[in-house]
């Protein structure tokens, strides 16, 4: 057990703590910045503009069949080979905004679906224009019924950013395996402390999740 | 692009093979698993779903990688050594049960009360009536879910590139170190992952349609 006190001084601890602090700082930059391209995206394939939501549709099922970690490598490895210059903060969100920007335009695909065709006709016989029609009526209901599927997503995109460490990003997991890269018997304390860490966060997030869908079906 | 494929054409099959090893071997522990755990939360003991809650809880919130690494390294220093590719396809497998253990479960729930009420005064057993009854009704509702899960489970068998398991990412990253072509080494290797997961994808799409 004495290792579990060496482990967890406040320099290693906060050490660590700039490495969640990093975590919650790439995640929360991508999850504003996918979820405007998911909306923008899943809007586009939803109009069904001829060819152009064709073509919007078949880009986002090959993005969201390809593993995380393959548009990781590409961001950081591949995109250099292109001419641009990308640092592993740059290169993990631009992957993570790609990828989880086409998760959600597909949860918000299905939710647009989700409302009955009526409140559309309803708002367009009553002389609204199509854009007027899904700015207030169509997109409230819709967003209102993907809430839960939005946030289950987050909470996955605050996991997948530990992918990120395979690129240097200085994030939690990362932070961790420079300090028991150092001393190896730290290694068992370190996996325990930050798998605290990332439940903490996530277990939140998924809570408020929870308790979002609870107030919505009642 | 054609260069590199038949310049490494065994490397990539290999870690084709080794992925889609992986992922049959994940999809079948993660689903017994899955189950069972659904069923604990169903449970009509409080204990045994407190156990289960916990569980899934654990493992639905802490990254996959996290959960490979511990198993990668921890469970070694313990027990007894693991081979890389046995980490990981132990850590997709706990990870994906958690997720599929909440999809049976919001199917089970989804089957009205009066199926096992009227099972049970039929004169079955809880048993019973959750096998004959419950259960084939569930399992119809939570099949475009559980495909969904298992798309992600072999998205996520890329992990197994942390641990030297040998699987598609493993090489790829092999292939583009030794290539120096690493866009084409990845467009190639995202291609092989599309074989697998595209065309499951628009099968559970037409599912859920004709559910619908």
């Amino acid at each position: 057990m004495g290792n579990f006190a060496q482990a967890y001084s406040w320099v290693d601890i906060r050490f660590l703590l700039q490495g969640l602090g990093v975590t919650i700082y790439v995640s929360l930059i991508s999850i504003a910045l996918s979820f405007i391209v998911g909306l923008i995206f899943g809007f586009i394939r939803n109009m069904k503009i001829k060819y152009l939501s064709a073509i919007v549709g078949f880009c986002i099922d090959i993005i969201r069949n390809l593993p995380l970690l393959l548009i990781i490598f590409f961001t950081y490895f591949g995109l250099p080979e292109l001419g641009i210059v990308t640092n592993p903060i740059l290169a993990s969100i631009i992957a993570l905004v790609i990828f989880e920007g086409a998760m959600l335009a597909e949860i918000v695909r299905s939710g647009i679906n989700a409302v009955p065709i009526g409140q559309m006709e309803g708002a367009r016989s009553n002389g609204m224009t199509y854009m007027q029609a899904m700015i207030h009526v169509v997109l409230p209901q819709a967003l209102h019924k993907m809430i839960p599927a939005l946030l289950s997503q987050f909470v996955s995109l605050v996991k997948d950013t530990s992918l990120a460490t395979i690129i240097v990003l200085p994030e939690l997991l990362f932070h961790a395996q420079i300090i028991y890269s150092q001393n190896s018997t730290y290694l068992i304390p370190m996996y325990l402390i930050i798998s605290v860490m990332y439940f903490v966060v996530c277990f939140s997030l998924s809570m408020f999740a929870s308790h979002l869908q609870k107030k919505f079906n009642s | 692009m054609i260069g590199i494929l038949t310049s490494h054409w065994s490397e990539f099959i290999t870690g084709f093979g080794n992925t889609i090893l992986c992922s049959l071997i994940a999809l079948f522990f993660s689903l017994v698993l899955g189950i069972g755990f659904a069923l604990l939360e169903v449970a009509p003991i409080k204990f045994l779903r407190i156990i289960a809650k916990i569980y899934i809880e654990l493992f639905r919130n802490i990254p996959l990688l996290v959960i490979t690494m511990v198993f990668y390294l921890v469970i070694p220093q313990f027990f007894f050594k693991v081979s890389g590719f046995v980490a990981g396809t132990i850590g997709l497998s706990l990870y994906t049960s958690a997720f599929i253990a909440e999809n049976i479960r919001a199917g089970i729930n989804s089957v009205g009360d009066g199926q096992m009420e009227g099972a049970l005064s039929n004169g079955m057993t809880y048993t019973q009536a959750m096998r004959y009854v419950i259960l084939p009704q569930a399992m119809r509702i939570v099949i475009p879910p559980l495909g969904n899960q298992f798309i992600n489970l072999i998205k996520n068998s890329s992990v197994l590139a942390f641990v030297a398991g040998f699987d598609l990412m493993y090489q790829a990253d092999v292939v583009a170190l030794s290539s120096f072509q690493t866009i084409n080494t990845y467009v190639i290797v995202g291609v092989f992952y599309l074989i697998l997961t595209l065309p499951l994808s628009y099968y559970m799409r037409y599912l859920e349609k004709k559910l619908n």
